[in-house]
């Protein structure tokens, strides 16, 4: 189902929870809505759902506007952050809700519940109250019930908020696969933007009520177009004064910029092959990640935070060091740019 | 006999010995003179009394008029419930207030102007009366009371149960598809079965020992309107002291298996919807 | 009816205006509602109504001559005097066992809970007759109090006691939960800085449930009042002497003397009244109270 949704808007009382939020979403598209926590993404989604109706604004399913669609009409799966599952029913009634609610012959109702249960590898547990169910299971059961009536748009709610951190990762690859297999339209919302890079097709960012940006996650992750983006994906250092950097010194007119670690090289005289385009430095923090360091390094008036392989000699606190930038998103008017160090390709670099 | 944990805060003791102090004197002793005074009869005496034709006759009278006000009580209750927690209209707050009047409102009170109100020239009585319908001093009468009575347990039982209920399952059943009326019964009936019969036990639990408010619409007719605490009174006042107490230990039974009942309810729902 | 209970909730401030898709069509709604409210007019304010108005059926001078007529103020005075007995008795009870209870583990506390709230399991008949059964002229101790001279059926001592089992549960049910809801930290830590069990008691625990306990209290006094079956049974009945309110209301009732009946009836009646009212009000300042330390946990945890 193809998803357009133009300009809706939300308030609740006095908080603007969606203001003017406009997106198109493809066919059988899975889609990440990724954001802070109250930001509103849960309340765009619900919103598809029909949960809340729009101040202002109007979505589309497949050409037609909906906003007057009941939530029972629009032909939609939801899974719901607690899950709601239905207490006092068995885990096959559970999954099973939807297609008696549809009248479907009890054969069929068999046969389909039978085959989510497959699908989300609940064998053996179908007679089962939810309360007997581990959080996984539980989720599965939300998934497979949301499914089963065969919806032309899935939409889920944090699935793996309430997840332990052990079994997230499964049920990420898990949820990605069986929603290629099925094939349905998805958006899902999250607060995680490693849950979001790693399982969607496509994100859209939102920040207090407003689309930042919606692309591809490498896009997201390399061509930020806004300084919230830019900070929130991945660990980033914000930083006013571009031109105090080796290598920019010609950026000017900027408002501010945005610096990966990864593309920040912290070493020691000997390491740092270029040290025309570095600046001196004082290490003030180390933090050992398991796969690298993160080191926090003072420069002139601000702190830049490096990664440093672990296979190097460990840097301490109070070393001197030479930094180098590779590579900065810069912004100005909401627009950005990415500068490389200018310093790197002079060929005849001067060191002080 | 009982084992106490170590703890900091001082005072066990005396409390403790004032609670069983005061729990003896009070109830142990009372009550087991009663079961003394009810077992000095021997079998033969205990079941002859107890099978009496007015005697089977008053608890039948109890027992009927009291399932029946529990039950309308467990519809309208529900009812009132609902729409207290659910709906908003002017009054509301004044109305959850007099809920539990029949727990404020002496039981003589609510007695005698219960039946000024059904009599031949009550206000409700003149209307009923040229109908051929006869409240006061009628096993109707009796029900009428008892539904005044127990009218706050069910609404009391229901109340916080509905008011706890998460919009997302209604919201999940929406999601499905289901209507308003298959969400109500597939999903929010089965939550509120436990309370309501919780409120209809107590409810009838109440019922089958309330005096003050029954023994004035009643007409306290042997045979026909004559409930069990009555009868009790009547043997007292006959010093039939051994034949009232078999019928109160027989009224306590029923009482206990009741409350028993009420508690086998709420663990088994507590078991159904937690893990342990 | 406990107050702890609904602490939790906020009561009212649920009832927002639901969406169109989780609530019912506004004639289903209003329907209900107009069942529910014909539902109560019948059951409960007719009857409160009907009361004032019988009361004042032949004029305010026939209402006041009914109330201060002679046995009428001594049934007054009895009533209060066995309330001011009997619910100072247990509130001393009530207080007792709920810090048992709520602040110590110990097995046999459900017992023991059990036995607090067997009162309300118990027909007020039955309540009485025990007391028959043991200080009657043939009780257990019947000929041994006759010989030493002291009437305890038929008289205040009877009365007192009846009204004391009847009534004795409310404050403990009331205090129970409460005290249970706020847990121990406080008196502990107190009890760590050396305070003795007085003062921990009324220092620091008594203004946590300061309004429980007045609930409880309030409650106590309501059912000791207006206690019917019970006494009715131990009193005796006799005129002036061993009648309080609620018998009094009996006796004129039988003797067709009903606007005077309904004239003594509507004391009863403002004191259920005042005891709903005051009900609610109780209610929700412990709710605020409790709510307050609950936060101020939460905020001291972070």
């Amino acid at each position: 189902m193809h998803i357009k949704v133009e300009r809706i808007s939300k308030t609740f009382g006095r908080f603007e929870a969606v203001k003017d939020v406009s997106f198109e979403i493809a066919d059988g598209r899975l889609v990440g809505i990724l954001g802070p926590s109250g930001g509103g993404k849960t309340t765009i989604l619900r919103m598809l759902a029909g949960l809340e109706t729009p101040d202002s604004g109007t979505i589309y399913f497949d050409g037609h506007p909906v906003n007057d669609v009941p939530p029972q009409k629009r032909g939609i799966g939801f899974v719901f952050q607690n899950y709601a599952l239905f207490r006092h029913m068995t885990v096959f009634d559970n999954i099973a809700f939807g297609l008696v609610v549809q009248r479907r012959k009890k054969e069929e109702i068999r046969e389909r519940v039978a085959r989510f249960i497959e699908l989300t590898a609940l064998n053996g547990l179908e007679n089962r109250l939810p309360h007997q169910l581990s959080g996984g299971q539980r989720q599965r059961v939300a998934f497979a019930r949301a499914l089963a009536p065969e919806p032309k748009l899935l939409l889920l709610d944090e699935p793996f908020a309430a997840i332990d951190a052990k079994v997230r990762k499964e049920l990420r690859t898990w949820l990605k696969n069986t929603i290629r297999a099925v094939g349905v339209t998805t958006i899902f919302v999250t607060h995680d933007q490693e849950e979001a890079v790693e399982v969607a097709d496509e994100m859209i960012v939102v920040h207090q009520g407003r689309v930042e940006q919606q692309g591809a996650p490498i896009d997201i992750y390399q061509r930020p177009q806004s300084p919230f983006v830019a900070s929130f994906i991945g660990e980033t250092t914000v930083l006013d004064n571009i031109p105090s950097l080796r290598g920019f010194e010609s950026a000017a007119g900027f408002e501010r910029a945005i610096i990966r670690p990864e593309f920040v090289e912290v070493g020691t005289e000997r390491e740092i092959k270029l040290p025309g385009a570095s600046n001196r430095g004082k290490v003030r923090n180390v933090f050992f990640r398991g796969m690298h360091w993160q080191v926090d390094v003072q420069v002139g008036d601000s702190i830049l935070s490096a990664y440093r392989s672990a296979e190097l000699p460990p840097l301490r606190p109070d070393d001197d060091v030479f930094v180098l930038v590779h590579r900065l998103y810069a912004f100005e008017h909401g627009r950005c740019t990415v500068l490389e160090n200018a310093a790197k390709t002079d060929p005849m670099p001067v060191s002080i | 006999m009982k084992v106490k944990e170590k703890s900091i805060l001082p005072g066990f003791g005396i409390t403790m010995g004032i609670t069983l102090l005061y729990l003896s004197v009070i109830v142990l002793i009372p009550l087991s003179a009663l079961l003394i005074k009810a077992s000095g009869a021997g079998w033969g005496q205990f079941w002859s009394t107890l099978s009496d034709a007015r005697v089977l006759a008053s608890f039948r009278v109890s027992l009927s008029t009291s399932l029946a006000a529990a039950a309308v009580n467990m519809v309208f209750g529900f009812v009132v419930a609902w729409v207290l927690v659910r709906y908003s209209f002017p009054g509301k707050r004044w109305i959850d207030g007099i809920i539990d009047l029949p727990f404020a409102l002496p039981t003589a009170v609510a007695g005698i102007s219960l039946t000024a109100l059904y009599s031949q020239n009550g206000w409700i009585g003149r209307f009923l009366e040229p109908l051929g319908v006869k409240v006061a001093y009628t096993p109707i009468g009796i029900t009428v009371a008892l539904i005044f009575i127990g009218l706050p347990f069910v609404v009391r039982t229901v109340q916080p149960v509905l008011q706890e209920l998460q919009k997302d399952i209604e919201e999940a059943a929406v999601s499905l598809g289901a209507s308003r009326w298959l969400t109500f019964r597939r999903v929010l009936l089965p939550e509120l079965i436990p309370p309501l019969l919780t409120g209809f036990t107590l409810a009838l639990s109440r019922s089958i020992g309330e005096y003050g408010s029954v023994v004035f619409i009643s007409g306290n007719m042997p045979m026909r309107t004559e409930i069990v605490p009555l009868l009790i009174m009547t043997k007292l006042e006959q010093y039939d002291y051994t034949g009232a107490a078999v019928v109160a230990t027989a009224m306590l039974v029923l009482s206990f298996l009741l409350l028993l009942v009420i508690n086998v309810l709420q663990w088994h729902t507590h078991r159904r919807f937690t893990s342990k | 009816m406990d107050m702890a209970g609904t602490v939790a909730k906020s009561g009212f401030a649920a009832a927002e205006a639901r969406p169109r898709h989780l609530t019912e069509p506004p004639l289903v709604r209003w329907m209900l509602i107009g069942i529910a409210l014909v539902f109560l007019a019948l059951v409960l304010l007719l009857p409160l109504t009907t009361v004032i108005a019988e009361a004042l059926a032949k004029g305010v001078q026939t209402y006041l001559a009914a109330v201060t007529e002679p046995d009428a103020l001594s049934a007054i005075r009895l009533t209060l005097l066995v309330a001011a007995i009997a619910v100072p008795l247990n509130t001393v009870f009530g207080v007792a066992a709920a810090w048992a209870i709520a602040k110590f583990k110990f097995s046999g506390r459900n017992v023991l809970v059990t036995l607090i709230d067997l009162p309300f399991a118990v027909s007020p008949v039955i309540s009485g007759l025990i007391f028959v059964l043991l200080f009657g002229a043939q009780g257990w101790f019947g000929p041994w109090l006759e010989a030493a001279g002291i009437k305890i059926i038929f008289a205040l001592p009877g009365i007192v006691l009846a009204t004391v089992f009847v009534t004795f549960p409310f404050v403990a049910r009331e205090l129970l939960p409460v005290m249970q809801a706020q847990g121990s930290e406080e008196e502990e830590a107190a009890a760590g800085m050396g305070a003795g069990g007085w003062r921990i008691f009324f220092r620091i625990t008594l203004p946590n449930i300061k309004w429980g306990l007045l609930y409880g209290i309030i409650l106590c006094n309501a059912r000791a009042m207006g206690e019917f079956g019970a006494v009715s049974v131990v009193s005796g009945h006799i005129r002036g002497l061993t009648n309080t309110i609620p018998l009094h209301v009996e006796i004129l009732y039988n003797e067709y003397q009903f606007t005077a009946s309904f004239a003594v009836a509507s004391l009863l009646v403002l004191l259920a009244l005042m005891t709903l009212i005051a009900k609610n009000v109780m209610e929700w300042k412990q709710q605020q109270v409790t709510q307050r330390m609950r936060e101020e946990v939460e905020t001291d945890a972070h």
